[in-house]
């Protein structure tokens, strides 16, 4: 690799990357995320690799030096992966297999014929659907930074100089002052993508006007909160965007030294983050004497353990310094004193991205983007019981019912939607009628949500509202560090009403003292995790309190969840005698003879639900 | 306790050696050395806490924090069953249920015979192939409770109907 000595050598390597790819219009883009990998894509991008090497495709591409094929990141159409699309007419092939690779080949490459089984269909029409931009998943969208994910290697520098990558580290380098960058993000109106909002511009002018020989950049990457996935998808699909957001950052602020602290769920996402500091090293954009303007930096990778803490600023400092990852009170920012006691800026993955698009397209373009107070995208991870799974980014201020109607295809298995939890264990659960508000920071924050880092998990009504909210409270009881007294031990307390709420072993009094904790916890924990712990439960009661007080005063799950308070039965009317449901119970619960009405033995039963999935009749019911 | 097949203080001097003895990277150090043996027996972290010059509670502190470390022996087949949000409302309960009734164990625990463990993880980001259950860190999806059977059938384990 070639060291870039000044910004004209990029630009000129840029041009003859470009014009490459251009004599190759011709490809095929492979999503290579997680999401398709755990479902077979490596196997399919061997297959067609195989097949076209076999039918002598690729020797015309090799020759103008580019490769046919490319694995590239994670698309974000995750439930319909593997997914292969071929370029330039975006044929869009889903759920391919190994043994599909030979047809379209054969029929798409050689005969420019389309083969139709592997079309995605409407999942309301059950139209087929050609190509990909016509798809409502994606249509509805507007991709910033997700837009090159499906066009590069997530490997390959050289794919992502070819689509205009590092430029805007090139200019700010070259002609603009640090001052003039910080003034460029807080116009632009950009606000922190991990979870609270906090303006970037701040935090960056902040830790500048701190002087320090040394200064901090942290990336973080531990996104622990479950159900949410776009962090990961950015900084495996394109980790130089992230990179490149942080060289930018460090110039502005001043700073010699960046972590990227990975949770160590990510592996993938930490091969490619480590391929990418190694190659831009190599060239000359990190490192000594940056693009030849004596400007250094450098990225360091640094792996988390798995612990939902981390994620807390001050804590994921501690760390990063060896320490476990408690959280300290926060009397003085770290942009003064973070890690090391030096002035410090810790941005998510997701807002450090979003910078070269600033700075490369300017502040004004940016702030025309998004509601009045929250600029630009946000990535959502869509998911739960929603017809199309994956990665959505949308302009700030789209509505909710956009995002799961227009583009996640509704409620899947044609149920009702009941509600949507946004902001992850920090966030709160919203029903139908806040459906038609326009998702901003500071509109979810009103209405007993938050933002969070995106997740946005769908629920039918099949999904017991109790039972989100203890699963939510476990999860933090879990993950609360023990600092400090009101998470740890108001966590505990809740997690026990809670459960006996679930089990039909509650009172009344149990539902005041609940609300009374979640108060307390709320105002008196010493960090984020506990400060926000509460919001899963004061949501759901203030949406959903009926469904508490079902569980206590009469013993009964409305959703059919909670399995004290459920028993299965056979609708006698539905029932064909199949033998299936018989079959398959796992602790032979179902008696019955082939063509006679089964009976389930309640005492043998441990409402596992096996038999109400595996039944054709609908014969099952839960009570 | 078996006795351990490698040798605590060479693999802990030569962990410690890929981090440069940077007591900063006692997360990653713990990490390699626990992809050596599997889990931290006590033997290890007490090595790590003689090479270091680190008191053994600080050493204990960072490996009892941190979801990732085991401090117990674990099986050869791990099942990770995932119990991220997305997972959740799609059953991940009832399959994790499942699977502790198949394998006679609770979720954390391990057979007698040291064959499976079973455990659980926060998210991994797969949500779309909720539920998701992750063998060895071969990851499969969809595995609703009914399909246990057969996913424990694909990886040779027993079954029937524990008693």
């Amino acid at each position: 690799m070639q060291r870039l000595q000044s910004k004209q050598a990029l630009e000129d390597l840029h041009q003859h990357l470009q014009a490459a790819r251009e004599k190759t219009e011709r490809y095929i883009s492979v999503c290579t995320g997680t999401g398709c990998l755990a479902n077979g894509a490596g196997e399919v991008l061997e297959a067609l690799r195989r097949e076209i090497d076999s039918a002598g495709l690729d020797v015309d591409v090799k020759a103008a030096g580019a490769g046919l094929i490319r694995g590239t990141g994670c698309h974000g159409f995750c439930g319909q992966g593997p997914l292969v699309v071929i370029f330039p007419e975006k044929i869009f092939y889903q759920r391919v297999k190994p043994k599909d690779a030979a047809s379209i080949v054969k029929k798409t490459l050689v005969n420019g014929e389309v083969v139709n089984r592997l079309l995605y269909k409407d999942p309301n029409t059950g139209e087929p659907i050609l190509h990909e931009h016509e798809i409502p998943y994606y249509k509805g969208q507007k991709r910033l930074l997700m837009s090159a994910n499906g066009h590069i290697d997530p490997k390959s520098i050289e794919d992502y100089i070819a689509i205009g990558g590092y430029q805007a580290l090139a200019k700010a380098l070259t002609e603009m002052q640090p001052a003039a960058i910080i003034k460029e993000v807080t116009d632009a109106g950009l606000r922190g993508r991990g979870g609270a909002g906090f303006p970037t511009g701040w935090k960056w002018a902040d830790a500048a006007k701190h002087e320090s020989k040394v200064k901090y950049l942290v990336c973080n990457a531990d996104e622990g909160d479950p159900g949410a996935y776009m962090d990961r998808s950015l900084l495996e699909g394109n980790p130089h965007s992230v990179i490149e957001g942080m060289i930018i950052g460090a110039w502005a602020v001043g700073a010699t030294k960046g972590y990227i602290y990975v949770r160590k769920e990510y592996p993938l996402a930490m091969d490619n983050a480590t391929k990418a500091i190694k190659d831009a090293t190599a060239m000359g954009l990190l490192g000594d004497d940056i693009l030849g303007t004596g400007f250094s930096f450098n990225i360091e990778i640094a792996r988390g353990g798995g612990a939902f803490v981390a994620g807390e600023s001050s804590a994921l400092m501690a760390s990063i310094m060896g320490q476990a990852a408690e959280p300290r009170s926060k009397y003085i920012h770290a942009t003064q004193s973070g890690l090391y006691n030096k002035p410090t800026v810790l941005n998510n993955v997701e807002t450090w991205a979003n910078v070269p698009l600033i700075i490369k397209n300017g502040a004004d373009w940016y702030a025309g983007i998004g509601t009045k107070t929250s600029k630009g995208t946000k990535i959502f991870s869509l998911v739960g019981d929603v017809k199309d799974t994956g990665l959505v980014e949308v302009p700030m201020g789209a509505t909710l019912r956009e995002v799961i109607f227009d583009i996640g295809g509704g409620i899947a298995n044609d149920r009702k939607f009941k509600a949507v939890q946004t902001g992850g264990p920090s966030g709160g659960v919203l029903p139908e009628s806040m459906l038609d508000m326009p998702i901003d920071f500071d509109n979810l924050a009103e209405v007993g949500s938050m933002m969070g880092s995106g997740g946005m998990i769908v629920m039918d009504e099949h999904t017991c509202m109790v039972d989100v909210a203890r699963y939510y409270i476990e999860f933090l009881s879990r993950e609360s560090c023990g600092k400090c007294t009101p998470c740890r031990e108001g966590l505990r307390q809740m997690l026990d009403i809670l459960t006996r709420i679930t089990r039909g072993d509650a009172t009344m009094d149990d539902l005041a003292l609940l609300e009374e904790l979640a108060v307390v916890v709320k105002e008196a924990s010493l960090c984020g995790l506990g400060q926000t712990a509460p919001n899963p439960v004061l949501s759901t009661l203030k949406y959903f309190r009926e469904e508490y007080e079902a569980h206590i005063l009469e013993k009964r799950c409305p959703a059919g969840v909670c399995t004290e308070l459920i028993h299965y039965e056979v609708i006698p009317e539905a029932c064909t005698g199949c033998y299936l449901c018989k079959v398959r119970c796992p602790v032979e619960a179902i008696e019955g003879k082939p063509k006679e009405i089964h009976k389930i033995d309640q005492s043998k039963c441990i409402k596992c639900g096996v038999c109400m999935d595996v039944c054709r009749y609908d014969a099952i019911k839960v009570e | 306790m078996a006795t351990l097949k490698k040798d605590p203080a060479q693999e802990v001097t030569r962990v410690l050696e890929r981090y440069n003895r940077n007591p900063a990277r006692m997360n990653e150090i713990l990490q390699d050395l626990q992809d050596v043996f599997r889990y931290l027996p006590r033997e290890v972290l007490q090595e790590v806490a003689r090479q270091t010059h680190a008191p053994i509670n600080r050493i204990y502190h960072i490996a009892t924090f941190y979801k990732a470390f085991h401090l117990e022996p674990r099986g050869e087949t791990v099942i990770t069953v995932c119990t991220g949000t997305a997972c959740h409302v799609r059953g991940s309960y009832r399959t994790l249920d499942m699977l502790s009734e198949r394998l006679g164990i609770p979720a954390g625990g391990t057979t007698k015979d040291m064959k499976y463990t079973l455990d659980t993880v926060g998210c991994v980001g797969a949500c779309a192939l909720g539920p998701l259950v992750i063998v060895n860190g071969k990851y499969t999806g969809h595995v609703t409770a009914e399909k246990v059977d057969k996913l424990l059938k694909e990886i040779g384990a027993n079954a029937t109907a524990s008693e």
